[in-house]
C-alpha cells in the first residue's frame, strides 16, 4: 500500500507567509470529510472474500488494505455507499451514522 | 482471521489522489483520475482547466495530489499541456508524462480549438476527458456532451436538449492521432490498460472516460459504479479504440445488448422522458452501435 | 556585429540571443517576420528551441505559460487583434508570476481592418500586470528584449516589448547585434525557485478565497514597484558590457525647458526635430520620451517636469470617454507634487496616420498660445 502521508496544513497569517507564485504549500488531509456522512459502511470481515472490489471502487481512497484486509478510514469516508452496493458477497452494510 | 490469502488487486496499489478532497459523494471524476494516475505513476504532470477537478483538489494553499497540477484557463488544457511538455523537454526532462485533464465542457466546447490544434500538431501529450455530460462545476448546465433528452439547468424539461451528444471520438480520429480510446470508471482495469497503452505512443493520445455524476444526474451516489457498467452493456457508451484514425477495435464485446430503460430509470435527469422519447433515444443508440460495429469490422 | 536589420528581426535576434527555449506564436501582420526568422533559426539550429505553431494567439500565450511554468524561457510575438485575443492569458502570466517576454507590434484595433500603427492594443493591456517597454529604434528593441528577460526573471513578472508597426517593425536600421557569449554572461539560464515538476509536486493557481487572494496580488504590486530600480540596475550592467544604457525615459533637453513634450515610440524621435527647431526660434522646448509605461515611472516624470511651465503629451492612442493614456499617466504622476501645471493632452497618428515634424509644430504652437487647455483633447491631423 502507499506510504501514509502526514497531514500538512499551511497557515498564512501575514504577507510574508504567502508564496510569490500562487501555489500549494500543504495537503488536504486536515480536511476530515468523514463529517459529511449520514451513513457509514461496516465491513463484516468474517464474510469478506478479499476480492478487492470495495477498495477498487471507493472514490475517496477511504478503504485501505491492512494485512490483506479492507479497513474503512472513517476520517475521510463520505458515506457514498458504493462499497456496500458493489460488494459481491454483500458483507458491507450501510448503517446510520452515530453522532 | 481465516486462511492466509492475499487481497486481490487488479489495479496498481499506489494512490496518487489524496483523501480529504472536495469531490461529491460517489464522484466518477474522482474515480477516473485515481485510475489514470495509477496507470501513469508519479512522474506525471496534470494541466487542469476550469472543471470539477479545478476545485476537487482543494483550495489554495493546499492540494490533495501527489503529482503537480498546473491549473489553467478554461479553453487551454491542450495548449497549456503542449507548452508544459515543450518546456520540460527543453530543460532536459523527457520522462515526465504531461496530461491535459479536462471535463466535457472544456473538451467538447470551449477547449475544442486548442485540442484540435494540439492533435493536428501531434503534440506529445495525453489528453483525458472525464465526461460527466454537463458543466457540473458551475451547477449542471448543458454541454455538447449532454445526451439528447437529459435535463440540465439550461435544458429544462420544457426546453430539452434536442441535439445528440457530439461525437468527440470521431472528431479526434479525424486528426489521425496515434490513439483514441473510450473508457468507463466502472471498468478500472480497462482504464489502466488503455492509459498505459496511450503512454506507450508518441504524439497526441485522447482518452474519453465516462464519469458518473450523482449530483448532476440526480442519481444515488451508490449507483455510480452500476451506471458506468450499464452504459457500456447497453451500448450507449461503447468501449473501443481507434488507432491512427483508421483502425477501430471494440475492446468490450457486447453479447447481450441491454435496452436503455433501466439505465434511464436510475437517473433523475431522465425522469421526465415520455415513452416515445425513450424509443427515439433507443433508436439513436442502436444506430450508433451498428455504425460502430461496421467500422470495427472494416479492419 | 553591426547589421542592417528591420525592427521585427531585432525582436527575433533579441529572443535568439536570450536563448529562448520555447516559442509559441501565431502569424499576424505586421509581426510575421519576427516569427518567420525565429522559425528559420530553430530549423537551422542557430537557436535551440521548440517552435510551437499554435492555432491562435490565445493558445500561444497558454503554451508560453505552460513552458515557463515548467521552467523554460518562453517568448512570443503578436499585434492588435492577436494581443487582444491573448488578454485573458496576459492576466494568467502575471498572476502566475511567470517571466514570459512578448514582442508586440503596435497596430490599431479593428474594425475597420487596419495594419497600421497606434498604441491602443498594448495600452488596453496596461492593467494586466505586465511590464511595458516602448521602443523607438531597432537598437533599442534588441537591447530591451535581452534586458527584459533579466528583469522579468529577477522579479517574476512578464514583460512586453512594444514597437510601432511599419514605422519601426519594417524599418531597416543599423543594429549592433551583441555577441552571444557576452549575452550568455549577462543573462544566465532561467532557474525559477518553483516550477511544475513531479520532484516537488504542487498545485499552481488553485481556488483562492477572499482570505488569500489579496495578499498574492499585493505581492505582485510590491514586486512591480521594484521594477524601475531593477531596470536601472540591469541597464547599468548592460552598459558596462555593451556600451548602451536604456533607462526608463529619454530626456532630450528637459532640464531648462518651459514646455515639455511627452512622447513615446518613433514619434518620440520625430519630436526631436520640432524641439531643435523651436529652440532655434528661442522657445525652450524639451522632449520626454517614455520608454517604460508600466510600471509608471512616477519619480522620473515628476523630476524632469519639475521646472517646466507646461506639459504637452502627444498620445498615439485614446481611451474613449477620456483622452490619451500617456496623458492620464502624466497627470496622475504630477498631481499633488509641486505646483499644478497645465497638461495639454494631444492625440495624433491613430490608425497609422503619419506624425510629422509639422504635427509637433502644431502641438507646440497651440501649447505656447494657450495658458491652459481649452478642450479635453487637442486633435492633431483630423480632417475637419
Amino acid at each position: 500500500m502507499s506510504k501514509k502521508k502526514e497531514i500538512k496544513k499551511a497557515v498564512l497569517q501575514t504577507v510574508e507567509d504567502f508564496p510569490t507564485m500562487p501555489m500549494s504549500l500543504g495537503n488536504m488531509l486536515w480536511n476530515k470529510t468523514g463529517s459529511w456522512r449520514n451513513i457509514r459502511p461496516e465491513i463484516k470481515l468474517e464474510d469478506c472474500i478479499q476480492c478487492g472490489i470495495c477498495w477498487k471502487f471507493c472514490p475517496d481512497m477511504s478503504i485501505e488494505i491492512e494485512n490483506e484486509w479492507p479497513v474503512v478510514n472513517y476520517d475521510y469516508c463520505k458515506g457514498c455507499g458504493i462499497c456496500a452496493e458493489e460488494c459481491p458477497v454483500k458483507c458491507i452494510v450501510m448503517v446510520e451514522e452515530r453522532k | 482471521m481465516k486462511k492466509e490469502k492475499k487481497m486481490t488487486m487488479t489495479i496498481p496499489a499506489e494512490e496518487l489522489v489524496g483523501a480529504g478532497n472536495l469531490a461529491c459523494q460517489g464522484c466518477g471524476a474522482n474515480l477516473a483520475l485515481r485510475y489514470v494516475l495509477k496507470a501513469l505513476g508519479q512522474r506525471t504532470v496534470l494541466c487542469i482547466p476550469a472543471c470539477c477537478w479545478a476545485v476537487i483538489d482543494g483550495p489554495f494553499p493546499h492540494s490533495c495530489m501527489s503529482v503537480p497540477i498546473y491549473h489553467c484557463a478554461f479553453e487551454t488544457a491542450a495548449s497549456t499541456a503542449t507548452g508544459v511538455k515543450a518546456g520540460l523537454e527543453m530543460i532536459g526532462d523527457k520522462e515526465t508524462t504531461v496530461v491535459a485533464w479536462a471535463g466535457d465542457g472544456g473538451t467538447f466546447d470551449i477547449g475544442l480549438q486548442a485540442l484540435s490544434g494540439a492533435a493536428e500538431r501531434n503534440d506529445d501529450i495525453i489528453y483525458v476527458c472525464y465526461d460527466n455530460e454537463a458543466y457540473m462545476n458551475t451547477g449542471i448546465q448543458r454541454s455538447s456532451a449532454t445526451p439528447t433528452g437529459a435535463w440540465t439547468t439550461t435544458t429544462p424539461v420544457k426546453f430539452p436538449k434536442d441535439r445528440p451528444k457530439k461525437d468527440i471520438d470521431a472528431i479526434m480520429a479525424a486528426h489521425r492521432i496515434p490513439y483514441v480510446a473510450t473508457a468507463s470508471t466502472s471498468y478500472p482495469e480497462d482504464v489502466v490498460k488503455k492509459t498505459r497503452k496511450a503512454k506507450s505512443f508518441k504524439g497526441t493520445k485522447f482518452i474519453h472516460i465516462y464519469a458518473p455524476c450523482p449530483t448532476g444526474w440526480k442519481s444515488r451516489p451508490e449507483d455510480a459504479v452500476k451506471l458506468g457498467r450499464m452504459v457500456v452493456q447497453n451500448c450507449v457508451f461503447p468501449l473501443y479504440e481507434i488507432e491512427n484514425g483508421e483502425k477501430y477495435t471494440l475492446t468490450m464485446k457486447i453479447k447481450d445488448k441491454k435496452p436503455i430503460d433501466d439505465y434511464l430509470k436510475l437517473q433523475g435527469r431522465f425522469r421526465h422522458l415520455k415513452p416515445e422519447q425513450i424509443r427515439a433515444m433507443q433508436e439513436e443508440v442502436d444506430q450508433n452501435w451498428a455504425r460502430l460495429l461496421k467500422k470495427c469490422e472494416a479492419v | 556585429m553591426k547589421k542592417v536589420i528591420m525592427g521585427n528581426h531585432a525582436l527575433s535576434y533579441g529572443a535568439m540571443l536570450s536563448r529562448s527555449q520555447v516559442i509559441a506564436a501565431y502569424p499576424i501582420t505586421p509581426q510575421t517576420q519576427v516569427v518567420e526568422l525565429l522559425s528559420e533559426m530553430c530549423a537551422d539550429g542557430t537557436l535551440d528551441a521548440k517552435f510551437i505553431k499554435v492555432e491562435s494567439e490565445h493558445s500561444a500565450m497558454a503554451a508560453c505559460i505552460g513552458a515557463s511554468a515548467a521552467g523554460a524561457r518562453a517568448f512570443t510575438a503578436t499585434s492588435a487583434q492577436g494581443l487582444a485575443l491573448m488578454h485573458e492569458m496576459l492576466h494568467w502570466a502575471s498572476g502566475g508570476r511567470l517571466p514570459v517576454v512578448l514582442g508586440n507590434i503596435n497596430r490599431a484595433m479593428a474594425p475597420g481592418w487596419t495594419i497600421w500603427t497606434d498604441q491602443n492594443d498594448s495600452l488596453s493591456e496596461r492593467d494586466t500586470g505586465w511590464i511595458q517597454f516602448y521602443c523607438a529604434s531597432n537598437q533599442e528593441v534588441i537591447d530591451t528584449v535581452i534586458q527584459a528577460f533579466k528583469v522579468s526573471e529577477a522579479l517574476a513578472i512578464p514583460s512586453m516589448v512594444v514597437l510601432d508597426a511599419f514605422a519601426l517593425s519594417h524599418t531597416y536600421e543599423v543594429v549592433d547585434i551583441p555577441d552571444q557569449a557576452e549575452v550568455d554572461a549577462f543573462l544566465p539560464p532561467f532557474k525559477p525557485p518553483f516550477r511544475v515538476t513531479p520532484d516537488d509536486p504542487r498545485a499552481f493557481g488553485g481556488l483562492t478565497s477572499p482570505e488569500h487572494y489579496m495578499e498574492l496580488r499585493y505581492k505582485l504590486q510590491k514586486d512591480m514597484e521594484k521594477v524601475p530600480e531593477m531596470i536601472d540596475r540591469t541597464g547599468r550592467e548592460y552598459e558596462k558590457r555593451f556600451g548602451r544604457y536604456l533607462g526608463l525615459v529619454d530626456d532630450y533637453l528637459c532640464e531648462d525647458a518651459d514646455i515639455i513634450l511627452v512622447t513615446s515610440g518613433t514619434a518620440g524621435y520625430t519630436a526631436h526635430v520640432a524641439v531643435d527647431e523651436m529652440r532655434e526660434h528661442g522657445y525652450k522646448v524639451g522632449n520626454l520620451r517614455i520608454k517604460v509605461f508600466r510600471p509608471t515611472p512616477f519619480e522620473i516624470i515628476r523630476r524632469l517636469t519639475k521646472n517646466a511651465k507646461k506639459i504637452a503629451v502627444v498620445d498615439r492612442n485614446i481611451s474613449y470617454g477620456h483622452h490619451g493614456m500617456f496623458a492620464q499617466e502624466v497627470k496622475s504622476a504630477i498631481y499633488g507634487h509641486g505646483e499644478c501645471k497645465p497638461v495639454f493632452a494631444f492625440i495624433a497618428g491613430l490608425g497609422g496616420r503619419d506624425i510629422t515634424p509639422d504635427s509637433f509644430r502644431e502641438v507646440v504652437d497651440h501649447t505656447i498660445s494657450h495658458d491652459r487647455p481649452e478642450e479635453e483633447i487637442g486633435w492633431i491631423g483630423v480632417k475637419r
